[in-house]
């Protein structure tokens, strides 16, 4: 006993402290709502792997919302499609007031998605599935045409004058990103896909320097992410390409590299909408019987943001809503 | 009637004949090195690329490649020795994070010099090192159970303790506090060289390299984290203090965690939670295609520098060779059985000249 005694007990006070941080981080109902009517349970399932500042204004605009309708809101997350799908089944199980999630994986998650439906439990898809939540009978959808968005940028980089661009997708098989890169070469036929490891920014960095040097014919990169953009930045950098960058997606560091034209534009989806929307749409839902969007998905994107509109949204970008 | 039997004197016996010192030859001993299979491959996929790819003969070309071996390099030199020393730590890749978080956060959050936030991540590195070597040594717990538990348990503080301190899940950009400057130039700094440009990890890369070799080859300790691996029980029996060696060597993959932590804050200025998931199985990819074995008691430092030169050959290559990149992952591990399958038959050619 003694061997392992001293240990356990360390163990046992850490998982207490951790357990103590863990019941106090969900959303909504401990404070006040500015709503005062009856308190509702969401749920709010997503495809985030976590520690991406993506996913966090998702889940910010999902908790500015819960606050204001006098939600509990409880946030679950898991990359992979089969535990995703389980995770609806826990929110069914656990008996909530409706269920936002993404649809990141349409044939897994949608069969689940459809029996929320089926057992008259409010669902709205948010962020991913466009072309697939009617189809699982899921009434409204809050997200960006990732397709569109994707074919505006080409189409801009073609009015610029592009030589050749490179669309950089940070998780392969990942249908979102998948679809953007889809659409950009829609848009600019002459782009190139190049895969890279999301979690490993060196690794990131160096892949994209390499390419730059494969192929210096490169005059837009392409990220599809916010962090990706900084390493982009870093491996343009220390090539000396005078290729231009162009991301999805924004941080505080984006927007200030917009604002000192280190980077061209920003295709924002704008994720806090998202999570707000999706979360305000159940409420509306539960309270008043509203279904919203006729039908049609809700475009929270392609919002383009450039150095000409860019003055204002820096400090939002700081607050974590943009 | 009696007869004598005359006897000859026996003759004297021979000498035990002295057992002739077997003289093997340089090339044997060379190649009984661990990590002469893992040059040979070196070799091979250098001249392979060399020939497909032709972006891959320059000089600033290369340079990206070591700079990409390096930062796998650093680490792998670590779990190399703890691998000698017949452990696993399966915690490194998100050490990583931890370290460049905990640098980030502690300056960021009261306005400290950043010198202050690198030797307070450094202090917390090193406590991870500890306490996974303490539990493994107190519990004898196989490490790859203790480190599993410190790799979920450090993804989980990664994100909420940043999400709790910054009220995001990344910290703030540091790069205009006191010391980042000087900080940058050690971690993360651009050496020009004239004919190319050379990224201040490689030569840190390098140092480490040589200190590990130099531990493992010319000192006792050395012996010690050989015997160590080989086998607990006789290192024990003979006097090894196995616990300090292997605590010791945890300690060691956390202080190159460390510092790889503190190249991605001074090359990004900020750090995102979920960085460096993954990244533990590269590094000891690295170890084991540079020679060192599963069991332990077998390997070199050197040998994990040739395993992360194959890997950042390998992973940069591909892109120069402007291979479909939908193949990617396909090409990589075709290319690291080719630079194992190379090792085994170098180290098989060797056993059978001995």
């Amino acid at each position: 006993m003694s061997r392992i005694g001293r240990p356990l007990k360390v163990l046992a006070a850490v998982s207490a402290v951790a357990l103590a941080a863990a019941c106090s981080s969900e959303g909504g109902a401990q404070n006040e709502g500015v709503d005062a009517g009856q308190e509702y349970t969401i749920a709010m399932i997503t495809h985030e792997a976590p520690g991406d500042t993506f996913w966090d204004k998702i889940r910010a605009g999902a908790e500015a919302a819960a606050e204001r309708h006098n939600i509990t809101l409880n946030y679950s997350n898991d990359p992979d499609a089969g535990e995703m799908a389980t995770l609806v089944q826990n929110a069914v199980d656990s008996d909530v007031a409706g269920i936002a999630l993404t649809l990141a994986y349409p044939d897994q998650v949608g069969p689940a998605a459809q029996r929320v439906a089926e057992a008259g439990i409010p669902i709205v898809a948010f962020n991913s599935g466009i072309n697939d939540y009617q189809n699982y009978d899921v009434p409204m959808y809050f997200g960006s045409n990732e397709q569109l968005a994707g074919r505006t940028v080409g189409e801009r980089i073609g009015q610029d004058g592009g030589g050749k661009a490179l669309c950089i997708i940070q998780e392969q098989g990942q249908v979102a990103l998948e679809t953007r890169c889809a659409g950009v070469t829609e848009g600019f036929p002459n782009t190139e896909i190049l895969y890279v490891t999301g979690t490993d920014l060196p690794s990131v960095q160096q892949t994209i320097g390499s390419k730059l040097q494969q192929d210096p014919s490169v005059t837009h990169i392409v990220t599809l992410g916010a962090p990706i953009a900084q390493a982009a930045q870093q491996a343009t950098s220390d090539t000396g390409s005078q290729a231009e960058i162009i991301t999805f997606d924004l941080n505080a560091d984006v927007a200030k590299a917009i604002e000192n034209g280190d980077i061209a534009f920003s295709v924002d989806q704008q994720p806090y909408v998202q999570g707000y929307l999706a979360v305000t749409a159940l409420w509306l839902n539960l309270t008043n019987g509203n279904d919203i969007g006729g039908g049609q998905p809700v475009l929270t994107g392609p919002s383009i943001v450039d150095e000409t509109n860019i003055g204002p949204i820096v400090k939002y970008a700081e607050n974590n809503t943009r | 009637m009696s007869s004598s039997v005359a006897t000859k004197p026996s003759a004297p016996p021979p000498k035990a004949a002295a057992p002739a010192r077997t003289q093997r030859s340089v090339l044997s001993r060379v190649l009984a090195r661990p990590e002469v299979g893992a040059l040979a491959a070196a070799i091979a996929i250098f001249l392979f690329f060399y020939a497909v790819a032709e972006p891959f003969r320059t000089l600033p070309a290369f340079a990206t490649v070591l700079y990409a071996s390096s930062t796998i390099g650093i680490v792998a030199v670590g779990v190399a020795l703890l691998m000698i020393g017949g452990e696993f730590d399966l915690s490194s890749g998100v050490a990583v994070a931890t370290s460049a978080l905990a640098a980030a956060m502690i300056t960021y959050q009261f306005s400290l010099n950043m010198w202050v936030g690198v030797i307070f991540s450094l202090v917390v590195a090193l406590a991870i090192g500890f306490v996974n070597g303490y539990l493994v040594m107190r519990t004898g717990i196989p490490s790859f159970l203790i480190t599993l538990s410190t790799f979920f348990i450090l993804q989980g503080l990664n994100l909420g303790i940043t999400k709790l301190v910054t009220g995001t899940v990344a910290t703030p950009n540091a790069s205009a506090l006191d010391g980042f400057d000087s900080a940058r130039a050690i971690f993360a700094s651009d050496i020009p060289l004239g004919f190319m440009t050379l990224k201040v990890t490689v030569l840190w890369w390098f140092f480490f390299v040589a200190v590990a070799s130099w531990l493992l080859l010319r000192t006792r300790t050395g012996n010690w984290i050989t015997a160590a691996g080989g086998n607990q029980a006789s290192a024990r029996a003979v006097g090894v203090p196995v616990p300090k060696v292997k605590i010791g060597l945890f300690m060691g993959v956390a202080f190159l965690a460390w510092f790889l932590g503190m190249h991605l804050l001074f090359n990004f200025s900020s750090v995102q939670s979920g960085l460096g998931v993954g990244n533990e199985f590269i590094y000891i990819i690295a170890a084991v295609v540079g020679g060192a074995l599963l069991t332990g008691g077998y390997g070199s430092a050197v040998g994990s520098a040739f395993g992360a030169f194959i890997f950042g050959m390998t992973t940069q290559g591909i892109v120069f060779a402007g291979w479909d990149p939908n193949w990617f992952r396909t090409f990589l591990g075709v290319m690291l059985l080719l630079a194992v399958l190379v090792n085994l038959y170098v180290k098989n050619y060797a056993a059978q000249r001995k």
